[in-house]
């Protein structure tokens, strides 16, 4: 089965650059480990949500609106598509994501056509 | 359903769920079995393999059924194509738990912690013990429809998110069979509270609880928590009959009939109790059966080791903190180096505020004023712990308390 592992972080945190770097680094080690065991399948990092905008099209009109929707404390910083064997693989491989230390990964199984 | 009619219910879902991979068709198809059975049975005699045939008759209408749809033919031939179902042939194929039992399997499956509590509950109830749905619903209050869609929402959620059909592996398995224990301790505490005049079903939930501890203990019996856990349950089964008086009115524990406590039951649970300490791996549910044990083994209350019961409270509290907990063994406390001993510890819970609420801390403050002859604090302690209490029986016990508080000047 396929499922979305979203990262879900507060993107107004301030972090040291230290800690930046360390970040990525284990970013970086945990792609390597992953693609080594072929479960990836996609991955993205998302920009901050202020620069994003959104779409709706009401009565035939489109509105655009900047932001996000609602002032959450966390937003989507990016996501990996994972094709694992069931549930529980899927959540020890969400529960390995570096941000998994500091946000919350959402696990969504992708619907099937 | 007989009880030994239905303790082959949770056998033969669970080996359709492995061989279908479908819920909803394997209690279809159970249910159809156990009709049949039902029809049959008294008229052509019982089969020399009553599971077997149960299991066989409802694989062959899972097989009809599969039949019938177009999604069904290339699961059809994996069903088809799956061992006959023998008795002792659990399904023991590559599992990498080592444990092979398609019950085991289920109950795993049910106590996913990825499913909210209450649907593991009742989806345990439904699947393993063979209770109906509106069953069920009585048993937790809720309506039929209500119950019915919290079994479907999980079914599918099972389906949907790809939930396994299996023992966890190795890494996984102590923390899952936690998981596991806590539905059915959940289940076990849901019928013990329930009142004497509440639903028969509701009742019986204990009695349901033991019965799938006992078949976890069988079927993990190198686990010493599963083995604690049944022992546990047992002890406090045992003396459930002496707990409430003729007019369904809560009697403590220091004033119950020891004669009616079942003591066959009591000797049974010492005896899966040994058997988990000899595992020499200690955890909660041994400690507090051992607790249990000690309460259920003393003769008078005035036998209780109270010295042994204060130190094993004094364990539980290492084992998992808890304020509860710690309140319990305040009152152990008191009862082995007296009252002023003990209310040194509820005060020292007080101030935490972890229990700010309960009625059970008030209700332990009382008595312990009570006992140390501080009436006046006594008497305004009982009444804050009767605004709190939940329910009748309780609040009933406290009044009758804060009424001999008040009589003596």
């Amino acid at each position: 089965m396929r499922y979305a592992l979203l990262i879900c972080n507060d993107e107004k945190a301030v972090i040291s650059p230290d800690e930046q770097s360390r970040r990525f680094a284990a970013f970086a080690s945990f792609q390597e480990e992953m693609e080594a065991r072929g479960v990836l399948v996609g991955r993205e990092r998302l920009r901050p949500a202020a620069s994003s905008r959104n779409v709706q099209v009401r009565d035939g009109g489109l509105v655009i609106a900047d932001g996000p929707f609602a002032e959450t404390k966390e937003q989507i910083a990016g996501f990996y598509i994972v094709s694992c064997k069931d549930l529980d693989e899927a959540i020890e491989v969400a529960a390995k994501i570096p941000a998994a230390q500091y946000g919350t990964i959402e696990v969504r199984p992708v619907w099937e056509m | 359903m007989g009880s030994a009619f239905r303790s082959e219910w949770g056998r033969v879902v669970a080996y359709l769920i492995r061989i279908t991979g479908d819920w909803d068709l394997a209690e279809e198809c159970a249910q159809d079995a156990f009709t049949r059975a039902l029809e049959r049975w008294p008229r052509d005699g019982i089969p020399t393999s009553p599971g077997g045939w149960l299991k066989t008759t409802a694989r062959n209408r899972a097989l009809d059924q599969l039949r019938r749809t177009a999604v069904g033919a290339a699961k059809l031939r994996e069903v088809a194509m799956s061992p006959l179902a023998n008795e002792g042939n659990e399904g023991n194929e590559q599992d990498g738990s080592g444990i092979a039992d398609d019950r085991l399997r289920l109950m795993f499956t049910c106590c996913h912690p990825a499913l909210p509590i209450d649907a593991q509950v009742a989806l345990t109830l439904r699947t393993l013990a063979g209770l109906s749905t509106a069953e069920i619903a009585r048993a937790f209050l809720v309506p039929d429809e209500t119950m019915a869609k919290r079994l479907v929402r999980a079914k599918h959620k099972i389906r949907d998110a790809g939930i396994p059909y299996r023992v966890p592996p190795a890494h996984q398995l102590p923390e899952r069979t936690v998981a596991v224990l806590a539905v059915l301790y959940g289940l076990f505490n849901e019928g013990y509270g329930a009142s004497a005049g509440a639903d028969l079903v509701r009742r019986s939930l204990c009695a349901e609880a033991i019965r799938l501890a006992r078949l976890l203990a069988e079927l993990m019996p190198d686990e010493p928590e599963a083995l604690g856990l049944l022992a546990l349950m047992v002890l406090h089964h045992a003396r459930s009959d002496a707990r409430v008086d003729a007019a369904g009115d809560l009697v403590t524990l220091e004033d119950q009939d020891r004669a009616r406590w079942d003591s066959a039951a009591i000797v049974e649970a010492c005896t899966v109790l040994d058997a988990a300490v000899r595992l020499g791996r200690p955890g909660p549910y041994q400690v507090m059966a051992a607790i249990a044990a000690c309460h259920a083994s003393a003769a008078t209350p005035g036998a209780t080791d109270w010295a042994e019961i204060a130190a094993l409270y004094a364990r539980l509290s290492q084992l998992v903190p808890s304020p509860v907990v710690a309140l319990n063994r305040a009152v152990a406390v008191a009862m082995a180096d007296g009252p002023a001993a003990g209310l040194r510890l509820v005060e020292q819970l007080e101030q935490s505020d972890a229990l700010a609420g309960y009625y059970l801390l008030s209700a332990t403050r009382a008595d312990l004023l009570r006992r140390l002859g501080r009436s006046e604090q006594a008497a305004a302690a009982y009444r804050r712990a009767l605004e709190l209490a939940p329910t009748d029986a309780e609040r009933r016990y406290l009044a009758k308390r804060l009424g001999e508080t008040s009589a003596v000047p």
